[in-house]
C-alpha cells in the first residue's frame, strides 16, 4: 500500500467484483471502452471479409446469403455497438463529469445499469449469430424483414434493449450538465466537448424511443401479423422507413456531434489557443441537434414519397450544412496564429478536418434531390457515410483515445508508433473509400455481393486500401496495449490542456477532485 | 457507361460538375488553409504566446452566408431536375413492370411480355408503371441517372426518353435478399421499326434449346446459374448434363440426367448440390413452369457442354 496520494480510481478498490459493481463514471467509461473495442474488432473483421469478397466479381469466399449476413452484422455492430456508444458512453462518461467539475454523473447507479442493459442487448444480438443469423441489412426494411426466415425478432429486441441503455445514458448526462456544474462553471464556460455530448444526449432521449416503438412494431408484425407494415395484410412497408429514419437520421448526429466535440478540444489544446467562435460552435451543436429531427425524408427521395415532401426535406437538409460549415471554418480559424504541435491526437484532428470536409461536401451533393435520385443506394452513399462516420467519428474517437489515454491510465504511449498507425489509417482510408465515390457515380449499387466487370479495378483498389486500414488499427492496438503494460508515467498535464481534467492527477483520484474547483474563466484560456 | 442518353442525365451531370467544382474549392480552402496554418504556425518554443481571438462577427457571417447561398442554388437546381424527372408526357409509351425476387417482368399494352430485358423506341417518352410481388425493389438505370423504388401493394412510376440507341443496364438498388446483385435487366433502345418488329416476335420456329435459352433469361435462372462454369448463388449449368458422381449435400452421388434436372427445377429442396446447402436458396418452380418449359430448359442445358 502506498501513501494516500498514490491512490487513484484504478487502484483504490481492487478486484474484479469492485469493477462489476462500480458506480464510478470513470470505471464505467472504461468498461464501455472494452466492449466497444471488442465489437469494433468484430465489425472490422467483417468489413475486411466483405472487401475480400468484392476483390473480384463472382463469388470469392461467400455465398450471396453469407455476404448479406456479413454486411448486416457489419452495419448493425458498427452502428449500434461501436459508433453510437463509442464517444458518449466511453469518453463522455469518463470526461463529462470531470470537465464540469463534478464528482460523478447525476445518477451513478443508473449509469452502471445502462452498461448492463447495453451489454445484455449486445449479447442478445450476438446470440443471433449462432442461430439463423440475420440478413436484412442494419435498416430492417419491411417487408423483406417480415418475410425473411432469419432471426429478425431477436435482433430488433437487442436493438430495443441497447436503445434503452442509450436513453438512460443521455438522461444521465443532461441532468449532470444542468445540476452538477462546479461553482462558477456557467453554461458558457463548459468545454465544447460537454456541449457536444449534451446536444447528443438530447437527441438520444428524444429520438431513441421512436426506434424502440418501431422495432417493437416490427417484432409484433412478425410474430402476430398485426398488419402495420405488411402490404399483404393492408400495411404500408414505406411507413416503416419513415419511422426508422425518424430515429436513425437524428442518430447520425448522435454519432457525429460528440466527434465534433473532441475535435474542438484537440484543436484548442494542440494549437495552445482559445477556440475561435466558442458560442457559434456551441449553438451549432444545438442547432444541428434540433434540425436533425426534420430531415429524415432525405433517405427516402425515391421511396415513393410525394414530390412536395421530397423537396421540403431536401431544403431542410441543406440547412444542416450551415452549422456544419460554421464549425469547420471555426476550427480552421483556431489554427490561425496558434502554436501548433503534431502529436498523434492532433494528427487525428487534422485528419478529421480533411476527411470531414470531403464527407460534408458529398453530403450536400446527396441533399440535392435531383442528384440524390441518381446516387441513392449506390456506392456514392457508402463512400459518403464512411467519410463521415469513419473519417469523422472514428478518427475523432482515435484522437480522443490518444489524447486522454495518459489521463485515463496514467501512462504515456509511444508517439512514433502512434503516428505511424495514423499514417496507415489515414492513407488506407482514402484508398479504400475514395474509389467508392467513383464507383457510385458510375452506378454500382450498394449491398451487392457481385458486380459487372466495369467495376472491377476500382473495387480492387478499395480492397487493398482496407488492408492498410487494418494494419493501422493493429499497430494502434499494440501501441495502446504496450502503453498500458510499460508506458512511462504520465504527468498531470502532458499536452498543456486548459480544461479541468488536466488539473487533476493522472489517473484521477476516485472522487475526481480533492478540493472542489471554483471556475473563474472560460475553458480555453490561453493568454 | 455512357451517360448522355437522356436530357435528364445531361442535366444531372451538369449539376454534378457544378458541385464538383464548388466542393473542390471549398475543400481546397479548408484543406490547404489547414496545411498552410499548420506549417506556418508550427510550435517554435514551448512558451509560444498565442493571441486571444474569441470571434470575428464579419468572418463568421461570411462563412455562414456564402455556404447558405451555394446550398440554396444547389437545392433549387436539384428541385428543377427532380421536377423534370417526375413529368410524364401524355403520349408516353406505358410499360408495366412487375418485380419479384429476383427478376424483372415487363408487360406491354399489346400483351407482349418479356423478362429481364425490354425494348423501347428511341426518342419516345416511356412511362414505367411498376409494382412488386414480394419485397421492395428499386428500378435503377445508371446511364440515365434515374431510379424509383418498386413497392408491393402500390404502383410507382418512372419516366425517361432515350435519345440514343444502345443497350443499358438496369440494376435493383433496394436490398432484396440472396440474389439482389444478380437482379439485373437490359434496356434496349432501338429504332421505331426494330421496336415494332420485336413486339411482333413470337416463339414460332425456335428449337427446343433456343426456347430454353429464352426461358433461362425470362424465368430468372440467369440470376443464380452461370453458363461459363463460374459459381454464383447456384451451381453453373456448364457441363452439368450427364455429369457422373454429381455429389449432393449428405454425400449422395448421382448422374445428372433428365429426371435429376427436372426434380431440381420443380422441387429445389429435394436434391441440393454439395456446397449449396443445407437449404437451397432456390424457390420451387412446381406450378410455375409447364411441361414444355421444363423440357426446353433441359434441352438447353444439354447443349451447354
Amino acid at each position: 500500500m502506498g501513501s494516500l496520494s498514490d491512490k487513484n480510481y484504478l487502484n483504490e478498490f481492487p478486484g474484479i467484483w469492485s469493477w462489476l459493481t462500480t458506480l464510478d463514471h470513470k470505471r464505467i467509461g472504461l468498461m464501455y471502452l472494452g466492449a466497444v473495442m471488442f465489437f469494433f474488432l468484430v465489425g472490422g473483421i467483417m468489413a475486411l471479409l466483405m472487401r475480400l469478397e468484392l476483390f473480384a466479381p463472382g463469388g470469392q469466399i461467400f455465398s450471396g446469403d453469407g455476404y448479406n449476413q456479413v454486411l448486416t452484422y457489419h452495419g448493425a455492430i458498427m452502428v449500434f455497438m461501436v459508433i453510437i456508444p463509442g464517444i458518449p458512453a466511453v469518453l463522455g462518461n469518463f470526461f463529462l463529469p470531470i470537465q464540469i467539475g463534478a464528482k460523478d454523473v447525476a445518477f451513478p447507479k443508473l449509469n452502471l445499469a445502462s452498461w448492463y442493459v447495453f451489454m445484455s442487448g449486445a449479447l442478445l444480438a450476438v446470440t443471433t449469430f449462432f442461430t439463423t443469423k440475420i440478413d436484412t441489412g442494419w435498416t430492417f426494411y419491411t417487408p423483406y424483414s417480415i418475410r425473411t426466415q432469419t432471426a429478425v425478432v431477436t435482433m430488433v429486441l437487442a436493438v430495443f434493449i441497447m436503445g434503452m441503455s442509450s436513453i438512460l445514458t443521455g438522461l444521465n448526462f443532461i441532468v449532470t450538465v444542468h445540476k452538477l456544474r462546479a461553482p462558477g462553471m456557467t453554461m458558457f464556460r463548459i468545454p465544447l466537448f460537454v456541449w457536444a455530448i449534451y446536444s447528443t444526449a438530447i437527441i438520444q432521449v428524444l429520438a431513441t424511443p421512436i426506434l424502440g416503438i418501431t422495432v417493437l412494431l416490427l417484432a409484433a408484425e412478425k410474430i402476430l401479423g398485426i398488419g402495420v407494415f405488411d402490404p399483404k395484410l393492408g400495411g404500408d412497408p414505406v411507413l416503416f422507413q419513415h419511422f426508422f429514419w425518424f430515429y436513425s437520421h437524428p442518430a447520425v448526429y448522435i454519432m457525429i456531434l460528440p466527434a465534433m466535440g473532441i475535435i474542438s478540444e484537440l484543436i484548442a489544446t494542440f494549437s495552445r489557443k482559445t477556440i475561435f467562435g466558442y458560442t457559434a460552435i456551441a449553438f451549432s451543436s444545438i442547432g444541428i441537434a434540433a434540425v436533425s429531427f426534420f430531415v429524415w425524408g432525405h433517405h427516402m427521395f425515391v421511396s415513393g414519397q410525394s414530390e412536395f415532401a421530397g423537396v421540403v426535406f431536401s431544403f431542410i437538409t441543406m440547412l444542416v450544412g450551415v452549422p456544419t460549415a460554421i464549425k469547420m471554418f471555426n476550427w480552421l480559424a483556431t489554427l490561425y496564429r496558434g502554436s501548433i504541435s503534431f502529436e498523434a491526437p492532433m494528427l487525428y484532428a487534422l485528419g478529421f478536418l480533411f476527411l470531414f470536409a470531403i464527407g460534408g461536401v458529398t453530403g450536400i451533393m446527396l441533399a440535392s434531390i435531383g442528384l440524390d435520385v441518381a446516387f441513392h443506394d449506390t456506392y456514392f452513399v457508402v463512400a459518403h457515410f464512411h467519410y463521415v462516420m469513419v473519417g469523422g467519428t472514428l478518427m475523432a474517437l482515435m484522437g480522443g483515445i490518444y489524447y486522454w489515454l495518459p489521463k485515463m491510465f496514467g501512462k504515456m504511449y509511444n508517439e512514433l508508433w502512434a503516428q505511424i498507425s495514423f499514417v496507415f489509417i489515414f492513407i488506407g482510408f482514402n484508398v479504400t473509400f475514395f474509389p467508392q465515390f467513383i464507383l457510385g457515380e458510375k452506378g454500382m449499387p450498394r449491398r451487392y455481393f457481385d458486380y459487372v466487370i466495369p467495376y472491377e479495378s476500382l473495387n480492387r483498389v478499395s480492397t487493398v486500401g482496407s488492408w492498410l486500414i487494418a494494419i493501422g488499427f493493429v499497430i494502434s492496438l499494440i501501441v495502446i496495449i504496450q502503453s498500458l503494460r510499460k508506458g512511462a508515467k504520465a504527468p498531470a498535464n502532458p499536452w498543456g490542456g486548459k480544461t479541468l481534467e488536466w488539473t487533476v492527477t493522472s489517473p484521477p483520484p476516485h472522487h475526481n477532485f480533492d478540493v472542489e474547483p471554483v471556475i473563474t474563466a472560460g475553458p480555453y484560456e490561453y493568454r | 457507361m455512357n451517360s448522355d442518353v437522356t436530357q435528364i442525365a445531361q442535366q444531372v451531370n451538369s449539376l454534378y460538375d457544378f458541385l464538383l467544382i464548388t466542393s473542390g474549392i471549398a475543400c481546397a480552402i479548408l484543406i490547404f488553409g489547414m496545411i498552410y496554418f499548420a506549417v506556418k504556425y508550427k510550435r517554435k518554443t514551448n512558451n509560444d504566446k498565442t493571441p486571444y481571438i474569441s470571434h470575428n462577427s464579419f468572418l463568421e457571417f461570411l462563412w455562414s452566408f456564402i455556404p447558405l447561398v451555394i446550398f440554396m442554388i444547389v437545392f433549387a437546381w436539384g428541385w428543377i431536375i427532380y421536377h423534370e424527372m417526375r413529368k410524364f408526357p401524355k403520349d408516353s409509351l406505358e410499360v408495366h413492370v412487375t418485380a419479384k425476387q429476383w427478376q424483372w417482368d415487363f408487360t406491354y399494352k399489346s400483351g407482349k411480355t418479356s423478362a429481364n430485358e425490354f425494348y423501347v423506341p428511341v426518342n419516345k417518352p416511356v412511362k414505367l408503371i411498376m409494382t412488386s410481388m414480394d419485397v421492395i425493389h428499386s428500378f435503377y438505370i445508371p446511364s440515365m441517372k434515374i431510379k424509383q423504388d418498386v413497392v408491393p401493394g402500390r404502383y410507382s412510376a418512372l419516366g425517361f426518353k432515350a435519345e440514343k440507341l444502345g443497350e443499358f443496364y438496369v440494376f435493383c438498388t433496394e436490398f432484396c435478399g440472396t440474389a439482389h446483385s444478380a437482379m439485373m435487366a437490359k434496356l434496349k433502345v432501338v429504332s421505331q421499326a426494330d421496336y415494332e418488329k420485336w413486339l411482333q416476335e413470337t416463339d414460332e420456329g425456335l428449337s427446343m434449346a433456343q426456347l430454353g435459352a429464352k426461358y433461362y433469361n425470362e424465368k430468372g435462372c440467369v440470376a443464380c446459374h452461370s453458363l461459363d462454369g463460374s459459381k454464383r448463388v447456384g451451381p453453373s449449368w456448364k457441363g452439368l448434363f450427364g455429369m457422373k458422381d454429381h455429389e449432393m449435400e449428405g454425400g449422395e452421388k448421382l448422374i445428372a440426367d433428365e429426371n435429376y434436372i427436372r426434380t431440381s427445377i420443380l422441387n429445389s429442396q429435394d436434391k441440393i448440390v454439395k456446397g449449396y446447402g443445407p437449404r437451397s436458396a432456390m424457390p420451387a418452380y412446381q406450378g410455375q413452369l409447364n411441361e414444355k418449359e421444363v423440357a426446353a430448359l433441359i434441352e438447353y442445358i444439354k447443349e451447354l457442354k
